[in-house]
């Protein structure tokens, strides 16, 4: 936790050649040569490139890949991410699927079965109310992987919006925009959630809006990273030809700031996928210090809260390692796919 | 340079004064304060301590009598601990900064030997495994890691302490003292150090990896020299230079404390006694402890930018 500021100083930085139909001419020396052609035409990596005809001139039906699809090849070809993404999907249906096959999904109250440990019947055991421990998992599932999507959304969208507006805009706008994230980068993230987290459950919001709460809570503080990232990436991008070629062509402003953000898009892409990982972190930290989803509602974050019963603790590992293990595995996924897709979207890592 | 980082240490001004703004009226906007917990105050008495407190003034006049004392280097006074809060500070600090300088030596080591070893044999199996390793260190949910310790080491081995600094009602002194304190930093500092070790060791992979294909690490082979010179002499003092701004960034949290991990294991830091006092919503401490956050932060950011120049000569600032 102690390293919030750290990836300030390795900004990212892709580049993705715009493939748009409606300015090739200005695309296209831009395009890195190397990898597009390159890879193009060798059937595996390492293999000796084929003789390009001679006769054909270095045109776009030279080159029938995208670079989108280039970096799915890419992708395809890491095997850690490709495990990555696996895992996820799994994990996604383990939670929205799963509770449909358990016979325990209601989560009565059953006083018989208090605190039950693992068996053939409960899997994983029961809880404090008698409730089997893996559909709980599964339910907490859904919440945490929602928190985290829905709050990188909410970043990204933020942080993209504000970014591109500084970035391009420059001047005023680009001022006000970042010193406000200044600032807001100042105030160390975990003591502000925690805070405010604190805060909400003053307020004495009901557990079913809590969740809202929480998710915009940590999709705003992530904004301004996001929109720092976006801006310098804004800021390199409309010096290259291809905006030089826009703004001579008299493009409006929305078309010029759509070129922008498909070639900012890689970033994006790749930042938004460690978002993902880091805002489900958030939640648990705050859902197991009590302040963020709050039960009936299940997260990981809560079930591991049970943890802070010392009897709970030291002889029922049943009911707080199994929600702590989901959130690992699944970070750590995530983790594995982002930095798949960097190195997938990234020209310069040319393997 | 002098001229930047004069400009820079100006904007830290709108910056401190937009921080202390924000954090003010977070906790000014919060429901219910300290003399709320206290159900044995009649309403009268609340009103007089209120009165007492200044808690009920006009909140802008709060909020410019708390900064003028903050400049003044006094935070206010803790209302569950009755001392001051820069006493307070003063009190726990050290203990957070002995964990935290432990773990930052042990963090910088591991991370350089395992990243260099690593970017050396890039795409062997034994790099695959470091990734790996460093990904798992990443994705670590900070208490879990805890607690997971806590509960292998302590309460199932039982060969290490659960939490706190001595053992309860120690009164040992001198060599034992020391002894005692050292038994119950190793699995703090160990969390600590799993917690930060990942992203630190994949950045210096990826330095050394960027560092040893240039050209002049080719002129060192070319000229004949050991492998071990060209990689721990020429390329490593590279691959170390953007690591200064890293460890500028760090600095300031030696006495930050961790919040969730002193939390975990009851060391009685900073972090700890930020928890306490959201417990009792204490809010003078909350308000003075998040603000020195703050100055650390940035002190943190302006100590990169000029230690980054100073290693560096070839960084020219406008």
């Amino acid at each position: 936790m102690s390293a919030p500021t750290r990836d300030k100083g390795n900004t990212v930085v892709l580049h993705v050649a715009e493939s748009t139909a409606e300015m090739p001419a200005a695309a296209e020396p831009y395009t890195p040569p190397k990898t597009v052609t390159a890879e193009g035409v060798r059937p595996y990596p390492g293999a000796p490139a084929a003789p390009r005809e001679p006769s054909l001139p270095r045109r776009r039906i030279a080159n029938p890949q995208s670079p989108w699809s280039t970096a799915y090849r890419r992708l395809k070809r890491n095997k850690m991410a490709v495990f990555g993404l696996m895992f996820l999907f799994a994990m996604f249906l383990f939670s929205f699927v799963g509770p449909f096959f358990s016979p325990y999904t209601e989560g009565r109250v059953n006083v018989a079965l208090i605190h039950k440990p693992p068996s053939a019947s409960h899997w994983l055991g029961t809880d404090d109310l008698g409730r089997d421990v893996l559909t709980r998992l599964m339910q907490a599932g859904r919440i945490s992987l929602l928190v985290g999507i829905v709050s990188m959304v909410l970043s990204v969208l933020v942080g993209a919006i504000l970014g591109v507006l500084a970035g391009y805009y420059r001047g005023l706008v680009d001022h006000l925009i970042m010193r406000a994230a200044d600032v807001l980068m100042s105030i160390p993230e975990i003591p502000i959630l925690i805070v405010i987290g604190a805060i909400l459950s003053d307020l004495k919001i009901s557990s079913e809006y809590r969740i809202y709460v929480v998710m915009l809570l940590i999709g705003f503080l992530a904004w301004p990273s996001l929109a720092r990232l976006v801006r310098s990436q804004i800021l390199s991008l409309r010096e290259r030809p291809f905006m030089l070629a826009a703004e001579a062509l008299g493009l409006r402003d929305r078309r010029k700031l759509r070129h922008l953000l498909l070639n900012a898009a890689p970033t994006l892409i790749v930042v938004a996928t460690l978002g993902v990982a880091r805002a489900i972190l958030s939640e648990s930290v705050l859902s197991f210090l009590g302040l963020g989803v709050v039960p009936p509602t299940p997260s990981w974050g809560n079930m591991l809260q049970a943890a802070n019963t010392l009897i709970d603790f030291q002889l029922r590992p049943w009911l707080w390692i199994p929600p702590g293990v989901a959130i690992f595995l699944t970070v750590i996924a995530i983790n594995l796919v982002g930095d798949g897709l960097r190195d997938a979207l990234d020209p310069r890592t040319n393997r | 340079m002098r001229q930047y980082m004069t400009k820079r240490i100006l904007y830290l001004i709108p910056t401190l004064f937009g921080a202390s703004l924000v954090i003010f009226f977070i906790f000014a906007l919060a429901p219910g304060d300290f003399l709320d917990s206290d159900l044995s105050l009649t309403p009268e008495r609340a009103a007089e301590l209120r009165a007492l407190y200044g808690l009920d003034r006009p909140i802008l006049e709060r909020y410019f009598i708390w900064l003028g004392n903050a400049l003044k280097g006094d935070f206010g006074y803790s209302l569950q601990y009755q001392q001051p809060v820069g006493a307070l500070l003063k009190e726990y600090v050290w203990n957070s900064f002995l964990i935290a300088s432990v773990s930052l030596v042990l963090t910088w080591t591991i991370a350089v030997a395992v990243g260099v070893f690593s970017a050396v044999r890039q795409y062997s199996w034994y790099d695959s495994l470091i990734t790996l390793g460093v990904f798992a260190a990443m994705s670590f949910p900070p208490f879990f890691i805890g607690l997971l310790l806590i509960k292998l080491f302590a309460v199932d081995l039982g060969w290490l302490p659960i939490g706190g600094m001595t053992n309860t009602g120690s009164q040992s002194t001198g060599f034992a003292y020391v002894w005692e304190v050292a038994e119950h930093m190793i699995l703090p500092s160990t969390v600590l150090t799993m917690l930060s070790v990942g992203s630190l060791t994949r950045h210096f992979r990826a330095n050394m990896i960027d560092v040893i294909r240039l050209d002049f690490v080719r002129t060192a082979r070319a000229k004949g020299l050991k492998e071990k010179t060209v990689v721990y002499k020429h390329a490593l003092r590279n691959a170390l230079l953007p690591a200064i701004t890293l460890f500028g960034l760090e600095l300031p949290g030696l006495f930050s404390g961790a919040i969730i991990t002193e939390r975990i294991f009851n060391w009685p830091g900073v972090g700890n006694m930020h928890m306490e006092a959201i417990a009792h919503r204490d809010y003078t401490v909350l308000m003075g402890f998040t603000l020195f956050l703050t100055f650390l932060t940035v002190l943190g950011n302006l100590l990169a930018d000029w230690l980054y120049a100073v290693a560096d000569p070839r960084i020219r600032y406008k």
